[in-house]
């Protein structure tokens, strides 16, 4: 080789080489954009979220000075309970708002000026009445819950600069609305109604409570059956399965297989098999909480099987030298030292079935359900499956509150997960 | 032990969340639950008695001991064991027949009910004793059945009422005998000859091999509800017609002679409009999530990654719910009106929308996967290419993906198993009618949307359209599995290659 050849190839190497390094940095921006795009897909998604669902926390108020006439409810003071119970209180209400603004006429006004109020202010209205029966006869102020159409107005869902005719509220209703605020007589207050009451046709009455307490009581189903199962199975298949076992192999299979199931088929095993065949009652936390048991285990498994592999064979060695049986070995220093790691495990589990919604639907748990479920044999809903309820409903006031839930599940996650992450930077032994 | 408590603690927690609910409104299920109270009250009653049972073996063991003179052999194990041993002999065959009484009880009242019929009642095809044999139990179980106006209906009612009655006492007392006659076996067995620690860790060791079983279990219990009623589907629509069949009209009419009452089952339209989204997804997720995880192992400092990694694996964590809510919601109409601006028109519900949605949920899949089969690769690999002067890009792209690749493309065919089978998106974001198209633009319907919509309505069981949803499901479960049965293959071979 020439020396003036070695310098030819040298400069060829020395022209390409900017264009090389052009493409070293472009290739390197492709992985940073990349990332970023992703980071921006999770920030676009929580604010939208965020943003929704923020105005449902609150929820409008109407002060109206009611006068229980006991003519118009037909029921006095020494009334027994029953008639108190069954009067008229909604033509009260009505009566109410009419002496307010005595300018509604026509029956399309009328009846607007009926849904300035919830449906549920009768009920109120009923059971102040029945709390103490000497309000009747006089005048009452009272805050009632705001009908879903003032509230969304209130919060500026309504723009008032629209043409009427493309205008949830009509020109008569903005005016009620603005001598309403003029007399101080629309607040807005924390929504403690999403937190306390059940599912509800009506969005200002619709709560998460019967949700939460419908998600809790699967999660607790859930846990009492995965956690033992997949406890035991990681043991079994870590400390005591023959190696080169076909029925071992094929267990092992099988959980890889679970893991990859579509999660809707799971809700098909559980309609198919638990319900028709077993009669469990449907929309359950008990149905519920046994198909997702089937979900989780995989998860609770693997990390099981990671937490007791990593144990020292030292100590279990120790302990079988001073004469523990393999079993004793297992219950006194295996598991016990193994523990925080099957436990992020299975709260990382638990935080998988918390937000499955998919197979839940298949079992009934989709179902309209208002009241709060007492029990696991109580039809009932799940958080996310209340979202997807919710967000099918045509009402504005049901988006926010669609939103909102969704941060109350986000919450319960992130609370999952810092549990998970504390335990693990905790606990977490390396040895 | 420890879970026997935890147990009672459980029913404790639920009766109580039952009583505070009673409180608030007056259940419609109170029935129901009425008709349930004996097998809780049992159970309880049951623990209660294991715990005894416990006690009363360590007791008896002790005084065994005591009892015993010098020089006799002691007694095997310690005291605690021979608890387990009498709460073992209590517990576990009287708990196996509450089970089984338990499940066999609904199908045996039933036909027993169905029996004592009238001939003309019984010997009615199965639908219409399934909806007969409901509309008597709703009766019984109403409190009302001596008013209602059907003599028959009335008859067979108060028939089911006092089987039912016979049953749940019998059960109680059948379970509480077996406890008891368990426990005193038990009770015997506590004597220096018996090995009680060894027995006890049979039964231990065994349980454990039935816990392991379980997945088997579900396996086999998945494959045969599937498989079951898609033979039953099958044999009213010919799987040919169910496979190439290009129109998806599921609804049968009422009644017979209604146009359209055989519907059709022409699953074509499902599997292209599955195939649609899960490839727009794919398109979104692949290059972002592997260009991620290049990033991620290859360039980023360890204080990017540790920040970077966990935030990537949120949006594994999100619940597939409100990535549908954010697709319908949000992503939808911004699309509709990004088209509208071009001059395109973009349906409501278009495979784009969902598509690109699915496609963020599944980045995390694709770029941890990447990630571990990148770092899995041998840095000596890139060494080599690095003394030959290349550039870090040039190394990535012509030595480390080439050596990946097998693990990469296993990635990504989990991804797409997880794309197909993915449901709550597509059920809130994509349409529901069957077209045969491949413009993204469009609303297309897939797999796992029309298994929910022909599940979730009010359908007779065994009607077709209801068991096309198991059909359905038994494509979904075949294709998935293969796909990660192949996918799974692929990344355990390769590495294979590089340990």
């Amino acid at each position: 080789m020439s020396i003036s050849e070695k310098s030819a190839s040298t400069q060829k190497i020395q022209a390409g080489l900017k264009r090389r390094y052009a493409k070293e940095k472009r290739f390197r921006l492709y992985g940073i954009i990349s990332l970023i795009i992703s980071f921006a897909f999770l920030l676009v998604l929580l604010t939208t979220i965020v943003s929704k669902g923020l105005p449902a926390f609150q929820q409008t108020y109407i002060k109206i000075d009611v006068t229980l006439d006991q003519a118009d409810l037909g029921v006095d003071k020494n009334a027994s309970e029953d008639e108190l119970f069954s009067a008229p209180y909604s033509k009260t209400v009505k009566n109410s708002l009419k002496a307010m603004f005595p300018d509604a006429h026509g029956r399309k006004q009328k009846r607007a000026l009926k849904n300035l109020v919830s449906k549920s202010a009768a009920y109120e209205l009923r059971d102040k009445v029945i709390q103490d029966p000497s309000i009747l006869g006089t005048t009452q102020t009272f805050w009632f819950l705001a009908k879903d159409d003032v509230d969304v107005f209130m919060k500026g869902g309504i723009d008032r600069k629209l043409p009427e005719s493309e205008r949830r509220i009509k020109d008569y209703q903005l005016a009620w609305i603005d001598q309403l605020i003029k007399e101080d007589r629309l607040e807005k207050r924390f929504n403690t109604v999403l937190f306390t009451a059940g599912d509800s046709r009506e969005p200002e009455q619709a709560g998460m409570k019967g949700a939460i307490i419908g998600s809790l009581l699967t999660m607790l189903v859930t846990i009492l059956l995965s956690f033992p199962i997949a406890v035991a199975t990681a043991a079994y298949l870590e400390e005591f399965a023959p190696q080169n076992n076909r029925w071992v192999d094929l267990i092992e299979i099988n959980i890889n297989n679970l893991a990859a199931v579509p999660s809707i088929v799971f809700g098909l095993l559980g309609l198919a098999v638990y319900i028709n065949i077993f009669g469990i009652p449907r929309s359950t936390p008990l149905v519920g909480g046994l198909v997702l048991t089937l979900m989780t285990l995989p998860t609770i498994i693997i990390a099981s099987r990671a937490a007791i592999k990593s144990v020292p064979p030292s100590i279990k060695e120790a302990a079988i030298g001073l004469g523990a049986s393999p079993v004793q070995v297992l219950f006194q220093h295996t598991l016990p030292l193994a523990m925080p790691g099957i436990l992020t495990g299975t709260i990382i589990g638990m935080a998988q079935a918390l937000g499955e919604t998919a197979p839940l639907l298949m079992i009934g748990m989709v179902a309209f359900v208002s009241d709060i479920p007492g029990g696991i044999f109580d039809p009932s809903t799940v958080m996310p499956v209340q979202i997807y309820l919710w967000s099918d409903s045509p009402e504005r006031a049901f988006t926010e509150r669609t939103s909102a839930a969704i941060m109350i599940l986000l919450g319960f996650l992130v609370l999952m997960n810092l549990i998970a992450i504390t335990l693990r930077k905790r606990f977490e032994k390396k040895w | 032990m420890a879970f026997s408590g935890l147990s009672r603690l459980v029913t404790e927690l639920c009766s109580t969340l039952r009583h505070n609910g009673s409180d608030q409104r007056e259940s419609p299920q109170k029935h129901y639950l009425e008709g349930n109270m004996p097998t809780q009250t049992i159970l309880i009653t049951l623990v209660a008695l294991l715990l005894f049972s416990y006690f009363l073996g360590r007791k008896r063991s002790i005084a065994v001991s005591m009892s015993l003179n010098e020089g006799e052999t002691p007694l095997h194990s310690r005291p605690q064991y021979y608890g387990y041993l009498v709460a073992i002999w209590a517990g576990m065959p009287a708990i196996l027949v509450l089970t089984l009484w338990s499940s066999f009880n609904a199908p045996i009242i039933s036909s027993l009910t169905v029996a004592s019929m009238p001939e003309t009642q019984n010997t009615q095809s199965a639908d219409s004793i399934g909806l007969m044999m409901n509309e008597i139990i709703n009766l019984a179980e109403s409190g009302k059945a001596a008013e209602h106006s059907d003599s028959v209906l009335r008859n067979a009612a108060t028939h089911y009422q006092r089987l039912q009655g016979i049953s749940s006492l019998a059960k109680t007392a059948v379970v509480f005998a077996v406890a008891l006659v368990g426990m005193l076996i038990g009770w015997r067995l506590i004597s220096p000859e018996t090995r009680a620690r060894n027995k006890v860790e049979t039964v231990i060791r065994w349980m454990m091999i039935l816990c392991a079983s379980i997945a088997i279990l579900s396996t086999v219990g998945i494959v045969f509800s599937v498989l079951f009623e898609s033979i039953h589907f099958f044999s009213s629509v010919p799987p040919t017609d169910f496979l190439f069949g290009t129109t998806w009209s599921p609804q049968t009419s009422m009644r017979s002679d209604q146009v359209g009452s055989s519907g059709s089952f022409g699953a074509v339209p499902l599997f292209l409009g599955t195939l649609l989204i899960s490839a727009i997804a794919l398109i979104i997720a692949v290059p972002l999530g592997l260009m991620s995880a290049i990033y991620l192992s290859e360039y980023a400092t360890p204080k990017i990654r540790a920040f970077a990694k966990p935030v990537l694996e949120i949006l594994a964590g999100i619940p597939t719910v409100v990535y549908g809510f954010f697709a319908a919601l949000t992503v939808a109409p911004f699309l509709r009106q990004f088209g509208e601006m071009l001059g395109l028109s973009v349906a409501s519900e278009s495979a784009l929308a969902a598509g690109l949605v699915m496609g963020i949920m599944i980045i995390p899949f694709v770029s941890s996967l990447s990630d571990d089969v990148l770092s899995a690769v041998p840095q000596a690999m890139r060494d080599g290419s690095y003394g030959m002067g290349a550039t870090r890009s040039e190394t990535i792209k012509q030595v480390v993906i080439p050596a990946a690749l097998p693990g990469i493309v296993g990635g990504v065919l989990l991804a797409a198993s997880r794309a197909i089978g993915e449901t709550m998106i597509v059920v809130m974001a994509a349409g529901l009618s069957a077209k045969m198209t491949i413009n993204p633009l469009e609303a297309v319907t897939t797999v796992t949307v029309q298994i929910v919509t022909l599940l979730t309505g009010d359908q007779e069981f065994d009607s077709p359209k209801t068991l096309a949803a198991f059909a359905l499901a038994l494509g979904l479960f075949m294709v998935t599995l293969l796909l990660n049965i192949i996918a799974l293959h692929i990344i355990r071979k390769y590495r294979e290659q590089y340990e």
